[in-house]
This record gives structure tokens, C-alpha cells and sequence, in this order.
């Protein structure tokens, strides 16, 4: 029996993708004709339209060609329209290198600052990143180990800040007393911010952490004579080295070690001491991780019902990894108040608390070193793309789609037991839970 | 308080008076009492809907009873159980359960289920932690002898060889195992089990059976089952309950309890009046 | 007593406005379980194109405010509709599935996208509109107090009514809103007898941009200036309210959206301006520490 529609034509694979451009880049014009071509402008008679067409028509044609572009290459009917694309041969290769990696990566931050060509700007945007890494990995535990969706971190970032700036305008106190005091403010109010909301469901324990570091940050804007207000506190005095000032005195640190003053030697000790914060705080979750609490965080995020039926208190559970993140961003905030000299509410906003989730869910699945890589790219690239400031922000927005996109369960999207007894197995992330909070 | 309530006689290990369950207008549970006894498999069993996992919530404290007794023989003396919540049943009262959609930590691997089970003593080890993170304490000791636990299970279950592999990738009859094996890593005295055999082959049947009566012979634990598997009820059962539209129907030896007309009836969804012309009909020897 | 009533008038008025944009929340939770961060800037978007037609049509020599503004309505609806749609095609469908950490970062990606093109777009400082509807009613005047009612603001809470009334509507009665509620229940075995769910998820998200574009124009009409940094605040706010009503429920984001809006007002009026929004969001937890499932919510049993 002869095929009857044997003789009409397939269809082509160009057509079918042209169309489709054609429609992407219908869409676009819909989308830039109003918004990129009328551009609302303040006159002195009043308010204008001013036409730009020329954009819009650079616009929709990028959008066309680069859909029929995509369409013809990555998207081919027949290939698997996936966008998560890294072919498992190279994953697999990563993933050998991944226990050389963490190590390499620790040492470099180490030998960094020594290295002959290293400049001020290098530390500056080192200690910026190792802040983020930091507030991370502190994240990581709320989040990534135990499941709980916290978004409003940056309020205890904020309380260790401005405990630290505040007992010290007060009393008076050291770095080194002030250091830990805010961290233990900071998992304070973790503890009561917590308390009564951690028997909510996922979604709802979001917005209430969100409102919660709302508020916080209006409470710091308004306090004027506790918080200074939209003044924020300046002059917070800056970190010796254990009592020696890095100034250029006769019984500061320069003289002391017999070295020529330099403002370098300040942006060093930062450095260094950001760092040792950071690998402190990863050292304490590595711990933790193999300790009952780390495994009632990850079984909490598994499965809560089982882990009450095996008599684990999950409020307190909860409530221990709220607080111990709310520790670790206390100390992050203490640092960041220090090294600046000066604070603000508006380092507290809401896109901070938004910015480190991103990191952690980009790092993926509770992994230590994805968060750090997470940091390093974020902040690092957007740090990098200062020149381009107007499209930075635009472009910054969209990777983070994209990435998303295509890698939906992070960078490193494989989790690893806390314990074995024959060989350690790196379990693939689609069998991990994300926790429901 | 545990002084005030009376104790069981000694060869009961739960009792449950009078236990009533009531959401709004529906009556799950109606005026239920039964007994279960030390070193015993005692099985609930009924036709759907008759309330057996509603029983069961109530006991293992993730439903509050409307009314009712729910007495413990517990390691430290007479318990209230409807006066638990539901992670106390576990600490205080060593009850422990599975549920009828398994609930094992999918991303976590079988030995670490185990361990997980274990987090009460190993949390007292590690001095709530503290001095844990110092690497202080008897802690590592006390991961060591936990980590022997769980392997002594997971050759029990005949798991062994897939202990570090993700619970969430094992086959079901070997995923109901380890749920029960992590149940039983909490040293119960009371294991209550949901369906334990459903959705098992006959072969998996059989080694849960004998899972399940070395675990009434060896380990001083007692095991209330829910079932619908007939064959592993009057096969390993040494005591049946059944229940039907809320309320307790028969109670007692298995043989006694399958030849009881009502619960013929009940199944066969039959009044009682016409339960002997039906039985006459498919030549079933009547209970003279 | 006329002050009362003033605030009562007020506060009713920017509750409307939350609650148009709430619904889009809660719409889209109910269907697909995701917080749709972007939808406060779906909500921008919306008032920069009713601005932008707005001034496009008086340019082009319409002048006839009712008709005008019908325009605009239409108009923006539609770009804005557009706007929802593409957002959910690139940001959220890759994702449908796929757990919920990924698309609530890809939306916060989008909404970080969505302010600063437009702040490039069309520039970062404020955009003013001369007032368009202008007069209103005042009574009171006889027994000795003074209460405004302005027209615009009869405008906002008539429209919302009657959006309101005709959601319900589409919701319980046309084919579309039956098959979101069987989305919203079991997507796949929605999916199995046949809806086409993606059509309805997209459709879902046209519909909560569509009102959050109305909520734009009369954003635009009351406060008479918007700028590329409303959608942040005022989507907060509004998923605030869509949380306080019972995040799945219409009428209770609406409800939410009226209450946020009434403790907004009343607390700038009666104590201090710069905690208003503390009140808002602490009023939020405290009812959810006793009404887990807000105030309409259905508390979602989990089967043990």
C-alpha cells in the first residue's frame, strides 16, 4: 500500500524555524514598541512622548535573529530540546576534580593578597566577595541543609552591623569583644523572630521572613536617636591587629614590625580576617553536617512528618538552624561595619536578602563549594561590569534567568552523604528534597 | 503525670479505652477499646474506610483523640499517650511507626536513615552538639557503636551491600524494610505498622514475615499492624482486631476471627441477618 | 468622626488597588505553586503603558477623557497582558516542575530585569501626569464636617467591583475557570483528560497582568506620578495581602488587599507615617501565627 501523503513535502526544518522567529520577534515589537520606541521625557510644557524607533527596530531584530539562530542549532528537531545542557562526559571530569578544587581554591585565597601583582583593587573586591561567600554559607544552613525558605537574611546581617557599630559608639568595646557578642544578638533574634513562625508552611514562612527583615529595616531608618537613622553610624572604629593600630604612629602595627606605613597593610589584616570568618563558618557546617543536629537539618528538609515519628523535636530543630544562620551573618554584619567605618540602612535592603538566596540556590543542594563558586560569580562578575553600570543591573537580571534555566538545582546539583561505610557516593540531586519549611 | 495513672496488668503492653475519633460531623473512630499484649503480633484489619490508620494516629500522637485511653506500658512506667505529641511518642514512650506512602529520607542513603533513627542518644553524646563541634565528649565513641547498629539491621534486612547508596533509589520491598529496620533502630517497645505489605510480591511477603517474627522473638518489641493482606495476617498474627465503619467488629485469635460471621459480613459487605444463606451458598463451614 | 471616614475612604481606595494586584498573586499560586516575584513589576509595567498611551493619544489629538481613557484601559491591558505572558514563557515554564527554589530565583532574575530596563528605558527620574479626572463629592458640609469622595476614587473602587465580580464569574463559570480549579487540584490528571494546561497556566498569567495593568492606570490616576521603583513596594505589599487573605483564595486576596491598604492608611493618620508599612507587615504575622492559612485559607492537611 503506497503511503498517501508519501508525496507531500516534509515540512523544512528552516521554515518551521523561521516562523517561529517571526513570531518571537512579533512578540518583541509588541513588547519594545511602546516601552523602547515612546520614552515618557520631562519638558518644561509638561510631559512628552519622544519617538525612538531605531531602538525598537535593533531590538526586534536581535530577537529574531537569535531565535532562528537557536532554533537552528542548539534547538534542532531531534536534538533534546533541553537547555540544561553539560554533556556527562565533562561532568563527569568535574566532578574528579571537584576534591582537588575546594583545597586549590582555599590555598589561592590564602597566597592571594602575597602574590607581586596583586593591587588594592584585587583585595578590595576579594574581601567583598569572601562577605557574600560568608553570608552564603551562613544561608546555606536555613536554607540549603535544613529547607527552610528565609527571605529576609538580611536582617540579622543588619543586627550584627549595627551591634557592633553601636557597642562600640557606647561602650566602647573591642572588635574581638564585639565580634562574638553580635553574633550571639544576631541567633538571639534569630530565636525570637523564629520562634513563632517556624510551624508555618513553606511559602508562608517566606513572606513572614521577608516582612520581618522589612521591618527591621524601617525600625533602623526611623530610630533616629538609637540608629541614627537614614544617617546610619559613622565613625565605627576600625580592626587592630590584637591591639596594635594600623597607623602610622610610633606603636602602631607598621612600627612594630618594622615596616614602612602603608594603607595596604589594613586592606591585608580585612582580608585575612574576612577569610578566616568565612573558612570558620565553613569549617563549623562541615561539622555540623556529620553531627545528629546537621543530619536532623537534612532528614527535616526529607521528610518532616518521619522525622517526628522518630521523636525529633523539629521546632527545635528549626529553630537551631535559624539561629545558628542568624549567628553567622551577625559576624558578617560585624565585619562589614568595621571595614567600612560607616553604616546605613540602605546596605540592608531587600535585594541583599534576595542576592545571597540567589547565591545559595545557585550553588545548589546544601554544597558548600557551589555556594562559594555561586558568590565568586555573582559578585565578582558584577563587580567586573562597573564600566557597563546602566546595562549592568538589566544584564545581571536576565543571567540570573538564565542560569536558572539551566541549571534549575544549582551548579553543583549532587549532594554527598556525611557518612559512608563502604564509598562515598555522590547522590544525584533529583532524589534530594528542597524541604517545605 | 506517669504517678497517677493506673498500671497495666503486666503481660499488657497497650490498652486502648473507649477511643473516639471525631472530625466535624464524621465519626472516624467509634467507642474503640482493645488490648495489646507483650510479645505478640497484634493485627487491626478491616475493609477500607473502617478506620484502622486513624486508630493508628491517634496512637503514634499525630491525631488527638476526641475520647478516649490510651495506655502505655512505656520503659519508665504507665503512659498517657493521647497526652503526647507526636515526636514525645518516639522519645518517651519508645512507639515507633511507618506509614502506609513510605516516608524515608529519599536524598539521604540507607545508612544514614539508620542514623537519623538514632539521633536521641547520639544528640546526648555529642552534649547537644557543643561539645561536638569541638571533637570533645564521647561523641565519636557514640557514633561508632551507632553506625555498628544500623549495619547490624542492615544485614538483618539484607541491606548490607546497599548501604550507601540513596534510600530513595532502592526497589520498594527493600524501601519498606528500611523503613522498618529504621524504626527499629529506635529501640521500640511498640512498633506500629502501616500496610507493611502493600504492594509486596509474594516472595518480599515471605522475608517480611519472617522480618516480622524475629522482631516479635528477638527483640522484645511488640508489633501492631495494619493489613490488608490476609495471608500475612493469619500467617504470622497472633492476635487480630477488626474493624468496620469505626467501630470494633471481632477481637481475638486469628482462626476465631475468620470464621466469625460478622466480619465475613463486613467484608463481603452483607447484612448479618443474610450471612448464613450466604455462606450456605459458597459452602463455608458455619461456626456451630 | 468625618476624619474617620475620610481614612475609611482613603484607605478603602488604595485597597483596591492592592487587591487587583493581590489576585494576580494568588492566581498564579493557586494554579502552579510559585510566588511570582515579578508581578509588582508587571504591575510598573502596567502604569508606564497606560502613561505612555495615555500621552501617545493626546498627542494624536484625542482629548475626550472617557474615551481616552477607555483606550487606554484596553490598550494597556493588552501590552501588558503581553508583558505577563512573555514572563511566564521565558522565566517560568522551562521550570514548571522542576522544584521551587529555581523559579522563585528566575522571578526575582525577572523582576531585577523588568525595574532597570524600564529605569533605562524610559529613564529613572519620576513621571507626573497632569490630573486627569478631576472633582469629586463632598459631603457633610451641612451637619459641619467635610468628607471628600473624589471621583477618581468612585472611579477605583466601582472598576474593581466590577472587575471583581466578573473574575468570579470567569472563575466558577466559564470552561477556562474550570480547568484552572482542575490545574489548581491535580495538574497532571488535569493534563490526562485533556485540558491543555500549559494554555491555562499562560492564560492564568495573561489574567493577573491584565489586572494588575488596571491596578497601573489607577495607580496613575490617584497618585498622579509613577516612576520604575513602584512595582518593588507596592508588590510587597500586595503579596503581603494576598498572604494575609489566604494565598489561593480570590476573595481572599481582595480581602487582604482592603485590609493592608485600611491599616496602611489609618496607621499613617492616626500615629506615624514611617511605620505604616511596620503596622502592615506585623499585623501579617501576628494573624498568621494564629490562622496558619490566613485569613480565607484552606489549611492544607497532610496525609500522614
Amino acid at each position: 500500500m503506497s503511503d498517501p501523503h508519501a508525496g507531500a513535502a516534509a515540512p523544512s526544518v528552516f521554515g518551521v524555524a523561521f516562523k517561529d522567529a517571526a513570531f518571537a520577534a512579533l512578540v518583541a515589537l509588541g513588547l519594545a514598541a511602546p516601552m523602547l520606541g515612546l520614552v515618557t521625557v520631562q519638558t518644561q510644557s509638561g510631559i512628552e512622548l519622544e519617538q525612538h524607533w531605531g531602538k525598537v527596530a535593533i531590538a526586534v531584530a536581535i530577537v529574531f535573529a537569535g531565535r532562528l539562530l537557536l532554533n537552528l542549532t542548539l534547538w534542532r528537531p531531534g536534538r533534546k530540546k533541553s537547555l540544561s545542557y553539560v554533556p556527562p562526559k565533562v561532568e563527569a571530569k568535574l566532578a574528579r576534580f571537584a576534591k582537588y578544587l575546594a583545597p586549590l581554591a582555599i590555598l589561592g585565597a590564602v597566597v592571594m593578597p602575597m602574590l607581586p601583582f596583586t593591587e588594592r583593587y584585587a583585595i578590595d573586591l576579594g574581601i567583598l566577595v569572601l562577605t557574600y561567600v560568608m553570608l552564603g554559607w551562613g544561608l546555606n544552613i536555613v536554607v540549603g541543609l535544613a529547607g527552610l525558605l528565609d527571605l529576609g537574611y538580611v536582617a540579622f546581617y543588619a543586627v550584627g552591623a549595627y551591634s557592633y557599630a553601636l557597642l562600640a559608639q557606647y561602650f566602647g568595646l573591642s572588635f574581638w569583644v564585639c565580634l562574638p557578642l553580635a553574633g550571639i544578638l544576631a541567633a538571639f533574634w534569630g530565636v525570637i523572630l523564629g520562634f513563632p513562625v517556624l510551624r508555618l508552611r513553606g511559602d508562608y514562612l517566606a513572606i513572614v521572613t521577608l516582612a520581618f527583615g522589612e521591618i527591621i529595616r524601617i525600625v533602623l531608618l526611623n530610630w533616629y536617636w538609637f540608629t541614627g537613622g537614614p544617617n546610619g553610624i559613622s565613625g565605627i572604629p576600625r580592626p587592630s591587629f590584637f591591639g596594635l593600630d594600623f597607623d602610622r604612629g610610633d606603636d602602631g602595627f607598621a612600627a612594630t614590625f618594622g615596616l614602612d606605613y602603608s594603607p595596604l597593610h589594613r586592606i591585608v589584616f580585612l582580608y585575612y580576617l574576612i577569610l578566616a570568618l568565612a573558612l570558620l563558618t565553613n569549617f563549623v557546617t562541615i561539622r555540623l553536617r556529620r553531627l545528629p543536629i546537621g543530619r536532623a537539618w537534612e532528614a527535616l528538609r526529607e521528610d518532616e512528618i518521619a522525622c517526628r515519628s522518630l521523636g525529633i523535636n523539629t521546632v527545635n530543630t528549626k529553630l537551631t538552624a535559624f539561629a545558628l544562620g542568624a549567628m553567622f551573618a551577625g559576624f558578617a554584619g560585624s565585619f562589614f561595619a568595621t571595614r567600612q567605618g560607616f553604616i546605613s540602612p540602605e546596605s540592608f535592603v531587600f535585594m541583599e536578602s534576595a542576592l545571597i538566596l540567589a547565591i545559595v540556590v545557585l550553588g545548589g543542594m546544601g554544597s558548600q563549594f557551589g555556594v562559594a563558586v555561586a558568590a565568586v560569580v555573582m559578585i565578582g562578575g558584577f563587580e567586573l561590569f562597573r564600566e557597563f553600570s546602566d546595562y549592568r543591573m538589566i544584564t545581571f537580571g536576565l543571567v540570573m534567568v538564565l542560569i536558572m534555566i539551566w541549571r534549575p538545582r544549582g551548579l553543583v546539583s549532587t549532594r554527598s552523604p556525611s557518612v559512608f561505610l563502604k564509598e562515598k557516593k555522590a547522590i544525584s540531586g533529583s532524589l534530594v528534597q528542597e524541604g517545605h519549611g | 503525670m506517669i504517678d497517677d495513672t493506673p498500671a497495666l496488668p503486666p503481660e499488657l503492653l497497650l490498652r486502648v479505652e473507649r477511643l473516639t475519633m471525631r472530625f466535624g460531623g464524621l465519626t472516624a473512630v467509634n467507642d474503640v477499646s482493645f488490648d495489646v499484649r507483650r510479645g505478640e503480633i497484634t493485627a487491626l484489619i478491616g475493609p477500607n474506610g473502617a478506620g484502622k490508620t486513624t486508630v493508628f494516629n491517634c496512637i503514634t500522637g499525630f491525631y488527638k483523640p476526641t475520647v478516649g485511653r490510651l495506655t502505655l506500658a512505656s520503659k519508665e512506667g504507665p503512659l498517657l499517650l493521647e497526652r503526647l505529641r507526636d515526636h514525645q511518642i518516639s522519645r518517651k514512650a519508645n512507639v515507633a511507626r511507618t506509614f502506609q506512602n513510605i516516608r524515608l529520607f529519599g536524598g539521604m542513603t540507607a545508612l544514614e536513615n539508620l542514623l537519623v533513627a538514632q539521633h536521641a542518644p547520639l544528640m546526648k553524646a555529642s552534649g547537644l552538639t557543643v561539645l561536638g563541634v569541638l571533637g570533645i565528649g564521647g561523641f565519636n565513641k557514640a557514633e561508632r557503636a551507632a553506625i555498628e547498629k544500623a549495619k547490624t539491621w542492615l544485614e538483618r534486612i539484607g541491606l548490607i551491600d546497599r548501604a550507601d547508596d540513596p534510600a530513595a533509589d532502592l526497589p520498594y520491598g527493600d524501601q519498606r524494610r528500611l523503613e522498618i529496620a529504621r524504626a527499629m533502630c529506635t529501640d521500640p517497645v511498640l512498633l506500629c505498622l502501616d500496610e507493611p505489605a502493600a504492594g509486596l510480591n509474594p516472595r518480599e511477603s515471605l522475608e517480611l514475615n519472617a522480618l516480622l517474627r524475629s522482631i516479635r522473638d528477638q527483640d522484645d518489641t511488640a508489633v501492631l499492624l495494619i493489613e490488608h493482606d490476609m495471608s500475612v495476617v493469619m500467617e504470622i498474627s497472633d492476635h487480630v482486631i477488626v474493624l468496620d465503619y469505626g467501630k470494633k467488629i471481632s477481637d481475638g485469635a486469628p482462626l476465631h476471627v475468620r470464621n466469625d460471621p460478622k466480619v465475613i459480613a463486613a467484608y463481603l459487605g452483607v447484612e448479618d441477618d443474610e450471612v448464613e444463606k450466604v455462606e450456605s451458598e459458597i459452602g463455608v463451614e458455619t461456626a456451630s | 468622626m468625618e476624619y474617620f471616614l475620610q481614612q475609611l475612604i482613603n484607605g478603602v481606595t488604595l485597597g483596591s488597588i492592592y487587591g487587583l494586584i493581590a489576585i494576580g498573586y494568588t492566581m498564579v499560586y493557586g494554579i502552579i505553586g510559585m510566588i511570582n516575584f515579578a508581578h509588582g513589576d508587571v504591575f510598573m509595567v502596567g502604569s508606564f503603558m497606560a502613561l505612555i498611551v495615555f500621552l501617545a493619544l493626546l498627542a494624536l489629538g484625542v482629548t475626550f477623557v472617557p474615551l481616552a481613557l477607555l483606550i487606554v484601559l484596553i490598550l494597556a491591558m493588552a501590552l501588558t497582558s503581553l508583558y505577563g505572558w512573555t514572563v511566564e514563557r521565558i522565566a517560568y515554564r522551562p521550570l514548571r516542575g522542576s522544584f521551587r527554589l529555581a523559579p522563585l530565583i528566575s522571578a526575582i532574575g525577572m523582576s531585577i530585569f523588568l525595574q532597570n530596563m524600564v529605569q533605562v528605558a524610559q529613564g529613572a527620574r519620576v513621571k507626573p501626569l497632569p490630573p486627569v479626572i478631576t472633582g469629586g463629592y463632598q459631603f457633610g458640609a451641612a451637619e459641619g464636617f467635610v468628607v471628600n469622595v473624589s471621583n477618581v476614587q468612585i472611579i477605583i473602587v466601582v472598576t474593581t467591583i466590577a472587575l471583581m465580580v466578573a473574575f468570579s464569574l470567569i472563575v466558577s463559570r466559564t470552561p477556562l475557570g474550570r480547568a484552572q480549579r482542575a490545574c489548581e487540584q491535580d495538574r497532571k490528571m488535569a493534563a490526562l483528560l485533556g485540558v491543555d494546561v500549559d494554555r491555562t497556566i499562560s492564560l492564568t498569567f495573561v489574567m493577573g497582568a491584565a489586572l494588575a495593568s488596571v491596578a497601573g492606570l489607577m495607580y496613575l490616576l490617584y497618585y498622579g506620578v509613577i516612576d520604575f521603583y513602584i512595582g518593588f513596594v507596592a508588590g510587597v505589599k500586595a503579596f503581603t495581602a494576598a498572604v494575609l487573605g489566604g494565598i489561593g483564595s480570590l476573595p481572599g486576596a481582595m480581602l487582604g488587599g482592603l485590609l493592608i491598604g485600611l491599616i496602611e492608611t489609618f496607621w499613617s493618620a492616626y500615629f506615624t507615617v514611617e511605620y505604616k508599612d511596620v503596622a502592615a507587615f506585623s499585623i501579617l504575622a501576628i494573624v498568621l501565627i494564629f490562622l496558619p492559612s490566613g485569613l480565607l485559607g484552606r489549611p492544607e492537611v497532610e496525609k500522614v
